[in-house]
This record gives structure tokens, sequence and C-alpha cells, in this order.
């Protein structure tokens, strides 16, 4: 478990982490959301040992990080930010010297070496220099070292900034395919990567929590949460059909999006399935409609708002 | 393996995976030959010994030191692998050693590529070679204070070239410390025992013996302890700069 209690780290001035409390237990895959700026790196860094904290306390399965500092980064795996590795050695070097580190010699070893160089697929660049290889490769260079000791808690401060999709899909497939009793914090600004793996989503702003739940309950936090969107096609005008929408009962608000000749009807409290009677108003009108759309919830909206940057 | 081990062996390992390790070890070796030959009249002093060659050592270590220790640190903050490095389980002093023994032993590499001097000097005629050892390890202690310094000023900035002016005008400091020139332009003002502790901390009162041959045991604690100083101020350094 890793319990993080009133964290609070200044830079001079600046409060860069306000005060954070949370825990988390095994089996957790937590997503750690916020804009630039936010503190996600700099709690990561004060989780890992290499910031001390100015004020508070973080403890990694019962080891207390300032004082008992080598037996809590034992069981820590981490990714720091941008995957720095040392580019003059080669990919199997790099390994090998993180391996020793982690006091594995011989066979164990070249084991440890060989199960993450398989994970990673990283046989192709095994010695190549760090330093000629591509963006993505870098990163899984810097997942392996990460892995290579299965460490019970792994920090991964945003391992898919920068990849391209398939990249990015084979760094989730890692994530969740770590087993299920590990503890795991990704930080990120990409949202759908919380609702692609994540069991839970914390949300800081400016140091301080603002939201703290499962991912889907951030859907539900949305104003789109339930409400329903319907694309015209381009021969009729969205605005003239607000009025046979509004009639639905328990629509509170139809809004009309010009640009995307959209209109998107939020229910009123209480009542979420407004798509049946959608359908029949269709129906009956005999609408011209390219798309209806059941809204699960707008992440961006809902990182904007509880963010307190609402555009 | 130690983790102290561990990391000297990356280290070293990483001053020879590029071309600068070489270039350093030939100027290394040119100088020392220029220096011993041409500026110290080797030949027409027309003695058997190396004392021209290890004179010059001070000068020749205020320049090429920083080039070696430079890069200890800075390069780590610079890359952002002091993040990775100082997240593993190791701990500072750990590191600290480390790093700074890569060093040391690559100095001593370069030193010990110095030997067709010696071959030359034995040639020549019928040198007191056991005089010539404890001069060669006398200097190779020296580069580890100077170097010690470097590690110091390279864990106070990324920046390798600020390291470099940085462990240099250090270094100098050390190394006139104890000239004349400096002493008497205390003396008169300054107690008699700021101007003594001046002369005692000069890398150039320790070394002007052991250049003839001679490590007396405060020499060698004076070293030790200039290493140990400064290892122990890059421990601060980084601790300071993790609790910033
Ligand atoms: N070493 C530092 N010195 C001064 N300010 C810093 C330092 N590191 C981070 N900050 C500041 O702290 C704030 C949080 O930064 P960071 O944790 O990197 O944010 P995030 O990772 O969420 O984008 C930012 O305003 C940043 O400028
Ligand atoms: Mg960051």
């Amino acid at each position: 478990m890793i319990e993080i209690s009133h964290l609070v780290k200044r830079f001079d001035q600046l409060v860069a982490v306000n005060d954070l409390s949370f825990r988390v237990v095994p089996g957790e895959i937590l997503g750690f959301l916020g804009p630039n700026g936010a503190g996600k790196s700099t709690t990561m860094k004060m989780i890992t040992g290499f910031l001390s904290p100015t004020e508070g306390s973080v403890t990694v399965n019962g080891c207390d990080i300032t004082t008992d500092t080598l037996a809590a980064q034992q069981q820590i795996g981490y990714l720091p930010e941008g995957a720095p590795c040392y580019d003059e050695m080669t990919v199997r070097q790099f390994l090998g010297f993180i391996a020793e580190i982690r006091g594995y010699g011989g066979d164990e070893k070249q084991r440890r070496i060989q199960r993450v160089v398989d994970t990673m697929s990283l046989q192709p660049v095994l010695d190549q220099r760090i330093e000629t290889l591509s963006k993505g490769f870098t990163r899984r260079v810097g997942l392996a070292q990460a892995i290579i000791h299965d460490p019970a808690v792994l920090i991964l401060d945003e391992p898919t900034d920068g990849l391209d999709p398939n990249q990015k899909h084979q760094v989730r497939e890692m994530i969740r395919g770590l087993s299920k009793d590990k503890i795991v914090i990704i930080s990120t600004h990409i949202l759908e990567e919380v609702t692609a793996v994540c069991t839970r989503a914390v949300i800081i702003a400016q140091g301080k929590i603002v939201a703290d739940c499962r991912p889907e309950e951030l859907e539900e936090k949305s104003r789109f949460h339930g409400a329903v969107t319907v694309t015209l096609e381009e021969s009729v005008r969205a605005s003239d059909y607000v009025g046979a929408f509004a009639g639905i009962p328990h629509v509170r608000l139809v809004e009309v999006n010009e640009d995307a000749n959209q209109l998107t009807l939020f229910p009123a409290a209480g009542h979420a399935a407004l798509l049946l009677a959608v359908t029949e108003v269709i129906r009956d009108r005999q609408i011209g409609v390219l798309a209806i759309q059941q809204e699960k919830g707008r992440l961006d909206e809902v990182f904007r708002t509880v963010t307190g940057e609402v555009a | 393996m130690n983790p102290t081990l561990i990391i000297t062996k990356r280290e070293l390992s990483s001053y020879f995976s590029t071309p600068v390790a070489y270039v350093f070890i030939l100027i290394f070796l040119v100088l020392s030959g220029v220096f011993t030959f041409y500026l110290g009249n080797f030949f027409e002093r027309e003695q058997a010994d190396l004392t021209p060659f290890f004179n010059f050592h001070p000068w020749l270590y205020l320049f090429l030191v920083p080039a070696v220790s430079m890069r200890l640190w800075s390069e780590e903050r610079k890359s952002g692998t002091i993040e990775l490095l100082l997240t593993l389980p190791v701990t500072r002093f750990q590191a600290v050693m480390g790093k700074f023994l890569a060093a040391w032993l690559f100095t001593g590499i370069a030193l010990f590529l110095t030997f067709p001097i010696w071959l030359t000097v034995n040639y020549l005629g019928q040198p007191d070679n056991g005089v010539i050892l404890s001069s060669y390890l006398g200097s190779w202690l020296m580069a580890g204070g100077f170097l010690a310094i470097g590690s110091c000023m390279s864990a106070l900035t990324r920046s390798q070239v600020i390291a470099f002016i940085l462990c240099g005008v250090v270094c100098l400091v050390f190394t006139l410390a104890g000239f004349p020139l400096v002493l008497n332009a205390f003396r008169g003002w300054m107690p008699q025992l700021v101007i003594d502790t001046l002369a005692s901390l000069s890398f150039m009162t320790h070394f002007s013996s052991v250049s003839r041959g001679v490590i007396s045991l405060q020499d060698l604690v004076y070293f030790i302890s200039m290493a140990g100083f400064w290892l122990a101020a890059t421990i601060i350094v980084l601790d300071m700069k993790q609790a910033k």
C-alpha cells in the first residue's frame, strides 16, 4: 500500500504540491491526471524519493521514503518523465546495469533481462545504442528497466507521451498484463488512457486533489452524461428542430451546434433514458438524421470543469 | 557486486564509449611529454630522475582534471538520468563514490600510460625506481583531491562548461595558495595562523616533497582528507538539490 499524507512541496514561492493525501492499495491502477504544471511529476518524484517533501510523508508498504529510502525504493519501479536512459549504452548494457544494481547476477540477471526484453519487444534493438533508438523504443527501454525486478509498485510518468497509436496500445497492454496484486500509478493528460487502463482516477490542479473516483464516475460527472446527440443531414438545419425535440418529456435543454449540424438533448435530473423518445420523434417527423449518439459523458469537459478552466 | 563498484564499472565504460576519452589521454601524454622534455630541461639536467615530469603535474591537472570531472553529475542532471540513478536503491554515498572512483581510475590509466617516459629515463641512466613509484602514487593521490573538487562542482550545475570553469578556478586557488606571491599578499595584515593554514591547504606545499618521491604521513592525510571533504560536499550538494 502507498500512503500519501499531507504531502507539500514548495519551490521558493511556488507551491507545486499542496497538502495531498491519498492511499493506493494493491490491485489499483491509478490514473493521475491534471493539466500541465499541476504537480503530477513533482508528486511522483517525492513518492520515488528523488525529491524530499517540504511537509508530509509517503510510505510504501510501510517503508517511509525519507527515513527508509532504500527499502522503499527496492519495491518501486519508476519511469521518470521523458524516459531518461544512459544514451551511450546499448540496450543490453543498460538493462544489465539496472539488473545488477537491483541485485541480480549471473543466470538470474540474464533471465530477468530476457523477460523484460520479451515483454517490451526489444529484441531487434538489443545491441543498439540507446541514443540511436526511436522515441517509442526509448520509452520501452525505460519501461523495461522499471519492471526488471517485478516491483510491487510501478510509478509511470507519462508513459505514452509522444508515442504513436500502436505504441500507446502496446504500453497499455503491458500495464493491463501486469499481475493484479500490483500498485500502478500512471500520470497522463490523455483522458482516454484513464478509461482504457485505470481502475481509479485522481485529478489534481494546482497541487490539490479536485476529483478522486472511478473513471466511469468521472463520465457521470459530465453534464453530457445521459444526453443524446443527434447529427442531422446537410439538407436540414439543426436549429429548425429545436422545438420538436424540446417537446419531449424530461428534456431539460436542447443545445445546437451549428458547425456540426448537431442537436444535443439534456435530460432533466433523474431521467436518463431519452434515446427511445428521441428516435420516436425522428421517425414520426421523418427528420433526416445521420447519427444518434447516447453520450456517456465527455471527459475533456469534466477535466476542464474540475480543474477550473471552463472554456 | 557492491553497488559502488557497479556504478564505477558503468561510468568507466561510459568514459571509453566516446572518442573524448582517447583524445583526453592523447592530450595528457603529449602535454606531459612537452612539459618534461622541453620546459623541464629533462636532458640538459643530465640527471636520471623524473622530477621535471612530476613537477608539472599540478599544472597539467589544472586543465585535465576539470575535463574528466565536469561530466560526472552535470551530464546526469542535463539528461535527466540523475532521476533514474537516485531512485534506484543506492545511497548517495555509493553513487558519489562510484562515480569518483571511475574518474580516479580513468586518471590512473592516463597516468600509467606515461610509462614510456619512465622507460626512457631507465634507458638513459639508473634512476631510483622506488622514488619514481612513490611519486606516481603521490601524483595519483593529488589527482584524487582535484577530482573530488571537480565532483562537487559538477554536482552544482547542469552545465558541463560551468562545472569545468568552477573546478578549474577552485583547483587553481588550492594550487596557488601555497605560493610565496599569494602568501605575501596576506602577510602583514593577516595573523600568521591564517597564512600557515593557507599554506598547509595548498596542493603545492604537499606535492613538492611528493614529486621528489617522499610521501610523508602528513601529505597522505592531506590528500585523503581533501578528497574526503569534497566528496562529502558533493553528497551535501546533492541532498540540498533534493530538498530544494
Ligand atoms: N525543480 C523545480 N524548481 C522550481 N519549480 C519547479 C521545479 N519542478 C517543478 N516546478 C514547478 O512546479 C509545478 C508543478 O510541476 P510538475 O510537477 O512538473 O507538473 P506536471 O507534471 O503536473 O506537469 C510547475 O509550476 C513547475 O514549474
Ligand atoms: Mg509532468
